[in-house]
């Protein structure tokens, strides 16, 4: 029954080399989906590229479905593996900074990884901009961030038990709302794409709407 | 074909591989394959695909090498030194060394390993690096106080079903589209 590393099934030399196949599995995914191309990961707020919405939610309900199936069968307790613990005020505020950084940057720490591996410029820069935003955060800690960031505490919280709702229930409807969105968002797309230049669909690696 | 048949099919074909477009995989393959790589890495390693917390361990190795006395007596970062192993022998920061190859892999593949400055052409690229460097700054202090980013906090989350991912996804996202609206001039061109 997995996970098997927290239960010492595995060793931790098998642990690190695991970890650099799936982060490279990880890194090729992003880069083959086009999460280096910064327009692209800007285009879902604008509506005019849906493919952070359509690989975002894809990969969430795959990994929620399966894992839920896993649980049920019993090959996996995910309480012992990563499971966050939920600090709502620091993360909602946290999230906040982040949406900014996202609009204003254009990347997110990942994305920006993958692009700099691939000759981004600006994601080099975005890289040094995050790795200053971690020192500042560091040598601020005490007297700044300390309080907000273990405030709002909650503990290892289920959002479908926190909803009173089953797992399966609220995976269902999470299935609603992402098939759902894919709809709006492919619509959105396809209005604002229609009068695109073709030089921008090209690089976007998008194409009109039919 | 019927005209409600017709409906069917055009409505279908958005999840269906499109050949014209032939620059990226489909969105939906990337995703599912994604999907089923964290399930691997929660199975094997009890781990989510995280970015973030690998920044901060290369950030916390920095300032142990430069002052250890410092670093050890942070109250942030000192607990993480307490064990006297490397801070840089962690999953994540193997797992990010894993995706700098993996991205390499995959521009090598696709032809896409070219030194340039991506961002809407109406943009300069001294504007775009400026934009670059406070967003990453913002992404710095923002991962911290919020516990992870868009794949370790929300995508990982929302995989175990945790209300902390779904936090932060209302946050990274929900307060995105309203950020987005400020600043569409760095991304969208207006007519002024």
């Amino acid at each position: 029954m997995g996970p098997l590393y927290p239960q010492g099934i595995i060793n931790s030399e098998f642990n690190i080399l695991i970890a650099v196949l799936i982060g490279a599995v990880f890194g090729f995914i992003l880069e083959a989906s086009g999460f280096t191309n910064t327009r692209k990961l800007a285009g879902v707020f604008y509506g005019y590229d849906a493919t952070v919405i359509k690989v975002f939610f894809t990969a969430a309900m795959t990994a929620a479905i399966g894992l839920l199936i896993m649980h049920y069968l019993g090959w996996i307790d995910v309480k012992l593996t990563f499971y966050p613990k939920t600090f709502w005020i620091p993360t909602l505020i946290g999230g906040a900074i982040m949406g900014l950084g996202f609009i204003v940057g254009g990347f997110c720490p990942g994305t920006s990884l993958c692009a700099a591996a691939t000759g981004k410029i600006d994601a080099v820069v975005f890289i040094g901009g995050v790795m200053l935003g971690i020192f500042g955060f560091i040598f601020t800690y005490d007297w700044l961030f300390a309080g907000l960031r273990k405030s709002g505490k909650m503990g290892d919280v289920d959002i479908a038990q926190w909803l009173g709702i089953s797992d399966g229930l609220f995976i269902f409807i999470m299935i609603i709302i992402t098939l759902v969105s894919f709809v709006v968002f492919q619509k959105w797309q396809d209005s604002q794409t229609k009068n695109m230049e073709q030089r921008d669909l090209n690089e976007l690696g998008l194409h009109k709407p039919e | 074909m019927s005209n409600k048949r017709k409906k069917r099919t055009k409505w279908l074909k958005q999840f269906k591989f499109n050949k014209r477009s032939n620059k990226y995989i489909n969105s939906y393959v990337g995703g599912f394959l994604l999907g089923l790589l964290i399930i691997v890495a929660l199975y094997f390693s009890g781990e989510g695909l995280g970015s973030s917390g690998g920044y901060r361990d290369v950030a916390v190795a920095v300032l142990d090498k430069v002052s250890p006395d410092y670093a050890q007596g942070n109250s942030y970062i000192g607990p993480r030194l307490a064990s006297g192993e490397s801070p840089l022998k962690t999953w994540l920061v193997f797992e990010l060394i894993g995706v700098i190859m993996g991205a390499i892999l995959s521009g090598a593949i696709f032809n896409r390993l070219h030194l340039r400055i991506g961002k809407a052409p109406h943009i300069t690229n001294k504007k775009r690096l400026l934009f670059a460097v406070i967003g990453g700054i913002l992404w710095g202090v923002g991962t911290q106080l919020g516990r992870g980013c868009t794949s370790g906090l929300v995508l990982s989350g929302m995989a175990v079903n945790s209300l902390s991912g779904y936090i932060g996804l209302i946050g990274i996202f929900g307060f995105g589209f309203i950020f987005a609206f400020i600043f569409k001039s760095i991304w969208i061109k207006t007519n002024k």
